[in-house]
Formats: structure tokens, C-alpha cells, sequence
């Protein structure tokens, strides 16, 4: 399994052609705490780069752009809940959705792990 | 020491005072309950005689348990009410440098104008020849609009900023249509008022981001490149839609390059007008191209915000847009009458294209003449110095405070009538929230805080116009002490509000899990 970021504080975790997609520690950090989280549905088509997920804080709501397109097979439904998860756990209980990706070559332009926290304290 | 559910205290902390009143007032502090608990649901404010006993004819369908409403005499309602009110933070008390949002003081003169019963007391469906006065108010006041923003039209019918927007989109969808060219995309940069990509969605577009430049501006050569997009010819954004000044406070330099770049790949330019305050009387949003601008009449004209509901958002139209705008407006004729634009007489008029109505009647007549009233007491001159003054007032709160707080655009120049400050250099642990909140404690009402978004921690402080420079150093003192204990690290300030009404709330537990029923104790304990 491999993990990407991109810059708009998405990770991507990778294995085949299955992808499982969260906002980063960094963008939840930023954020405040998360009061609402709507994640799309099943059989949802997202486009890389297109709006597929709405995250609400205190201060402000936001879009989470896909890192990839596919086809939705699963949103998190326990972020309806509970959105604190995205606090408390943004890169693993607070995933966002899975997909299965059409193209696995727009992998290519994200980051690694390393090059995300370059940029990260770049910021 | 009394406790909210979470365990917070919810009263304010006083070492001297350590007593407890009976009643849970403090002096003129007192404490409201909910209407709920105040009335009492077996009884009503007025005595009525028992109904005689008749047959009933709801078949069954009578209510056959009490309907729990809290009954409570006219002097209970009253003062709860005011009760209550007296815990609100309100212009008339004091500075309100809520930014963005251009808390202006609602002159008297306005009220006295508004009540007179030949502009109150009116009625939409009263016959035309019975309102020709009310009329004249509004088309004298779309003239002033008109001349204000060198536009070529005004619509006056939408009820707020936001209403407005949707007119402006619709009209400029209209055009488009005519000319068989749908188009998919609105730009909007990112420092946009959220009601922006909010009411392009709305209208049916996709919404892209345009990036600012360092200086906090548009960057002039990312739009062009997007506008080109495509290759000649195909381009698919319908238009932009800017605030200017933009909401960094600052003036979009290259507002009229911007036009033309749109203009030149076939769209449109939509103005959001929210910041109009810092222009008006200057500045012309038709000279510099602006194809459609909303007017908020209670941030530019001084009319109450809200409006007592609804409020007034008219949209000033260009040349290229005037055909498309909605119906009902006024139209002075010849013979000096004032008529009513609607369906029926459009045609006489040349009023063939409309892409419709958006409210069944003509606007806000109370808006109408208090911001009427506004515009002539302070007159062409009055109104430009209002520009200047509401400018000078936000750049004298930037000046005096960027020694102790961070401005992020302090060197892109002068700012417009907004004052804008980050959270960089506040201690460890310390964020604009505990800012805000200590200026509760020192009285004021708290400045716009975490917008734009493009800034970290933002804080944007608008004093508009009217404030004396002893307000503003008042306000400025204030400011500078919680920012200095801010970067000190003075760890009370994490407990403030101490002096309000309230501690500090829980704002993720009230958004996460919010109770907007009141139920009786016992039902409500037992729901958990």
C-alpha cells in the first residue's frame, strides 16, 4: 500500500485499483474542529481535481477536492455522526471515501510522504 | 459556582465576589430563563369566558391533549423580551467593527422619514394613482444609484446582497442565452465573499477559483490565462464576479484590465458591491467595465441591516445587461409621471427580454426612503466624504496597530475602509478566537474574524465612517492590550468572556450537536 498527498491536504492510500481518501493531520490542524462532513455516496463518478466532499469547522466550510477520478464504491458514513473523527483520527478512522480509480497514472504528479511535509512547512 | 452540562463555568468569574444573589442576577445583569420556563402551560395572559359547550364538528379530530404552549401575561412577554434585549450589542451602543459587513449608524433623520404615513402606510396592491409619491421615492432613488455607479439601469426588486447577486447571474445568463452562447463557468477569486461561488452554483454554473497575487489582489495573469482556456473563440466562463475592494481591504488596481480581459472572451463582470462604502462617490463601478453590482443599502446607506425583514439589495445594470433585467421597475415618462413596469406594460416600455420577476412586488419601500434620505441630506459631496472618512477611520486602525499585530497586506499600501490582521506572532497556543473573545470583555462587540480565508487567523476590523478619533483610540487601546497578551501568552485570556453574560460557549458541541427544541426537564433527561 502507498500513500500520496496532494496539495490541497487530501492523502490517497493506494492498493490496486481500490484508493481510500482523508484530509491530512496538517488540514484538520487548520480547519478547527470539524462540525460536519458530507461524504459522497456510493457509485458517485468524481473527476480528479473536482469537489467531492464538503468539511465544516467553526471557522469555515470547505471543499475537498478528489485526487484521482473513479467511481465512489464508499463514503464514510460514521463521519455523519461523529465528524470529530477528522479531529482525532484524520488519517485513518476519518477517511473520507474509497474509490476505484480509472486511471492510476494521474497518481504520478502527487506527493510522497516526504515531499508533503517539505511543503507542508513550506507554507 | 453555577455549571453548564459540559462542566463549564457559565457565569462570570469574580474573585471579590463570591456570594451568590437569590435570584442569580448580578445588579442590572439579570438572568432569563426560557419563555418556557417562565409561563406556565395551564394558563393564559388574558381571561376568557368559557366557551359554551357546542356540539363539535371535527369528527374525532379534536385535540385531546394540551397544546404546551407557555402561557404568559403581556408584562412577562414584555420583559423578557427586553430583558433579553438589553444583553444584545447593538450600533447604538457602540463601535461594532464587524468587517465586511460596514455597521453604519442608522441617522434618525432616516426614521423620521420612513414613518411619514404616505411612505408606511402604503399597500402594494393599493391602485397605482394612490402611490405616485412612493414611486417618485423609487425612481428618484434608482437615479441616484444609477449616477452613483455610472450604470446604465438598476433593478430594484431584490431583497439583499446576496438576492442581488442571483439577479446580477441571472441577468448575465439571460444575455448569454440570447445570443445562443450557454456558457458553464463563473470565476471567482479566492479572498470571494461566500455568498459568490454560493449564488453561482445556484444559478446552474460551475465554480472555479482565480488565485491573488502576493499583494492579496486578483492575479491579473492566472484570469487570462484561464479566459484563454480552450483556444479562441471557445471560451466557457460566463463571467467573474469580484468584490472590489476586495475583501484583504485592498483596491483592485487592475479592476478595469480585469473587465476588459472578460469583456474581450466574451463574459461578463459582476461587482459585488458589499464594499461599495469605501468608493462611493469616488469611484464609478461602470467606468472601470462592471457589467452588474448589487447595492447592500444598509452597508452604503445607512439603512437598518436586515431591514426589519426583508431587506433591499438593488442590482445596478450596464448597457449590455439592462435589456435582460427583471420586472417590476419604474420609468419616468415625458409628462414627468412615474410609472410601474410590470407584465402587462412591458412592451410599451421595450422591456421585451426580462428573464422574469424575482419577488411579487416592486422592493422595500422602508429601505427605499431611508436610503433616499441618506443620499440627499448628505448630498454628491456628503457622500463622497463618507467614502473618505469611512477609508481614513480603517487606515488609522491599521497604522496604530501593525507595531502589535500582524498585517499581512500593511505594505501593499494604503488599505480601503477595512483594517485587516492575521494571528502570526501570537503566542504558542493562543488564536484570533481568544482575540475575539476578550474584546467581548472589554466591550465590544468582536471584529469579523477567520475571513477572508485566504489569511491565517484573519481578523478584519471595520470601523466605518462615522466613529470620532476618541473612539477609535478607545477601540485601539482595547485591541492593542488583548493582542499584547496574546503575544505574551497571558493564559487567563483563554477564559475569557469573564465579564459577559456568558463564559465562552462550546462552539463545536453547539454546531455538533445542536438542541433546537425546548422540552420539559424531565423529558429531555429522559431522551439521553
Amino acid at each position: 500500500m502507498a500513500r500520496y498527498f496532494t496539495e490541497e491536504h487530501e492523502w490517497i492510500d493506494v492498493e490496486g485499483e481500490s484508493a481510500t481518501v482523508g484530509i491530512t493531520d496538517y488540514a484538520q490542524e487548520q480547519l478547527g474542529d470539524i462540525v460536519f462532513v458530507e461524504v459522497p455516496e456510493a457509485g458517485t463518478v468524481v473527476e480528479k481535481g473536482g469537489e467531492v466532499a464538503v468539511v465544516e469547522s467553526v471557522k469555515a466550510a470547505s471543499d475537498v477536492y478528489s485526487p484521482v477520478s473513479g467511481e465512489v464504491t464508499e463514503g464514510n458514513s460514521a463521519l455523519e455522526d461523529e465528524p470529530a473523527l477528522v479531529n482525532s483520527s484524520p488519517e485513518e478512522e476519518g477517511w473520507f471515501y474509497r474509490l476505484t480509480m480509472s486511471d492510476s497514472s494521474e497518481l504520478e504528479g502527487l506527493m510522497n510522504e516526504a515531499a508533503y511535509k517539505d511543503y507542508v512547512d513550506s507554507l | 459556582m453555577s455549571m453548564n452540562r459540559e462542566g463549564r463555568p457559565t457565569r462570570p468569574q469574580d474573585a471579590e465576589a463570591t456570594s451568590e444573589t437569590f435570584t442569580g442576577n448580578r445588579a442590572l445583569m439579570l438572568e432569563e430563563p426560557l419563555l418556557f420556563e417562565i409561563g406556565d402551560a395551564t394558563l393564559t395572559g388574558v381571561d376568557l369566558e368559557a366557551a359554551p359547550q357546542a356540539e363539535s364538528r371535527l369528527g374525532g379530530l379534536e385535540r385531546n391533549r394540551p397544546i404546551g404552549l407557555a402561557g404568559l401575561s403581556e408584562p412577562e412577554t414584555v420583559r423578557h423580551y427586553t430583558r433579553l434585549s438589553r444583553q444584545n450589542y447593538a450600533i447604538d451602543l457602540g463601535l461594532f467593527p464587524l468587517g465586511s459587513c460596514t455597521m453604519k449608524h442608522n441617522p434618525r433623520l432616516n426614521e423620521k422619514v420612513a414613518r411619514m404615513p404616505g411612505f408606511a402606510d402604503v399597500h402594494p396592491l393599493q391602485p397605482v394613482d394612490t402611490v405616485r409619491g412612493a414611486l417618485e421615492v423609487i425612481n428618484e432613488l434608482a437615479f441616484w444609484l444609477i449616477d452613483l455607479t455610472g450604470m446604465d439601469g438598476v433593478a430594484m426588486s431584490p431583497k439583499a446582497g446576496a438576492h442581488g447577486e442571483l439577479c446580477g447571474i441571472l441577468c448575465i445568463r439571460a444575455a448569454l442565452e440570447a445570443r445562443g452562447d450557454a456558457r458553464e463557468v463563473i470565476l471567482v477569486p479566492e479572498s470571494a465573499h461566500g455568498t459568490n461561488p454560493a449564488t453561482a452554483a445556484f444559478a446552474g454554473y460551475r465554480v472555479e477559483n482565480i488565485p491573488a497575487n502576493a499583494d492579496g489582489r486578483v492575479d491579473l495573469e492566472a484570469l487570462k490565462e484561464r479566459l484563454g482556456k480552450g483556444g479562441e473563440g471557445d471560451c466557457d466562463v460566463a463571467g467573474v464576479m469580484i468584490t472590489n475592494p476586495n475583501t484583504c481591504g485592498l483596491f483592485e488596481r487592475d479592476m478595469k484590465a480585469i473587465s476588459d480581459a472578460v469583456h474581450e472572451a466574451g463574459g461578463f463582470v459582476y461587482c459585488d458591491g458589499a464594499n461599495f462604502n469605501a468608493i462611493v462617490g469616488r469611484v464609478r463601478p461602470g467606468d472601470l467595465g462592471v457589467d452588474a453590482m448589487h447595492i447592500n443599502l444598509h452597508k452604503t446607506f445607512s439603512t437598518p441591516h436586515g431591514g426589519g425583514g426583508p431587506g433591499s439589495g438593488p442590482v445596478v445594470l450596464s448597457e449590455a445587461l439592462c435589456p435582460y433585467g427583471p420586472i417590476p421597475f419604474t420609468a419616468k415618462t415625458k409628462d414627468g409621471v412615474v410609472h410601474l413596469v410590470e407584465e402587462e406594460n412591458a412592451a410599451e416600455f421595450d422591456h421585451n427580454d426580462s428573464f422574469g420577476r424575482m419577488v411579487a412586488f416592486h422592493g422595500q419601500m422602508g429601505m427605499f426612503t431611508r436610503a433616499l434620505a441618506y443620499m440627499m441630506s448628505h448630498g454628491a459631496d456628503g457622500l463622497k466624504q463618507v467614502a473618505e472618512d469611512a477609508v481614513l477611520n480603517a487606515n488609522y486602525v491599521l497604522r496604530s496597530l501593525e507595531d502589535v499585530l500582524d498585517a499581512p497586506f500593511g505594505k501593499s499600501g494604503p488599505c480601503m475602509h477595512e483594517a485587516l490582521f492575521s494571528d502570526k506572532g501570537l503566542a504558542d497556543g493562543f488564536s484570533t478566537l481568544d482575540i475575539a473573545k476578550a474584546l467581548i470583555d472589554e466591550g465590544y462587540h468582536p471584529m469579523t474574524m477567520y475571513f477572508p480565508l485566504v489569511v491565517h487567523g484573519a481578523m478584519l476590523v471595520e470601523p466605518t465612517e462615522t466613529e470620532s478619533k476618541a473612539a477609535l483610540d478607545q477601540f485601539i487601546g482595547a485591541l492593542r492590550s488583548v493582542a499584547a497578551r496574546a503575544k505574551a501568552g497571558d493564559k487567563s485570556l483563554h477564559a475569557a468572556p469573564v465579564h459577559a453574560p456568558r463564559r465562552r460557549l462550546d462552539e463545536t458541541a453547539a454546531a455538533r450537536k445542536p438542541v433546537l427544541v425546548w422540552r420539559e426537564p424531565e423529558v429531555a433527561e429522559a431522551a439521553e
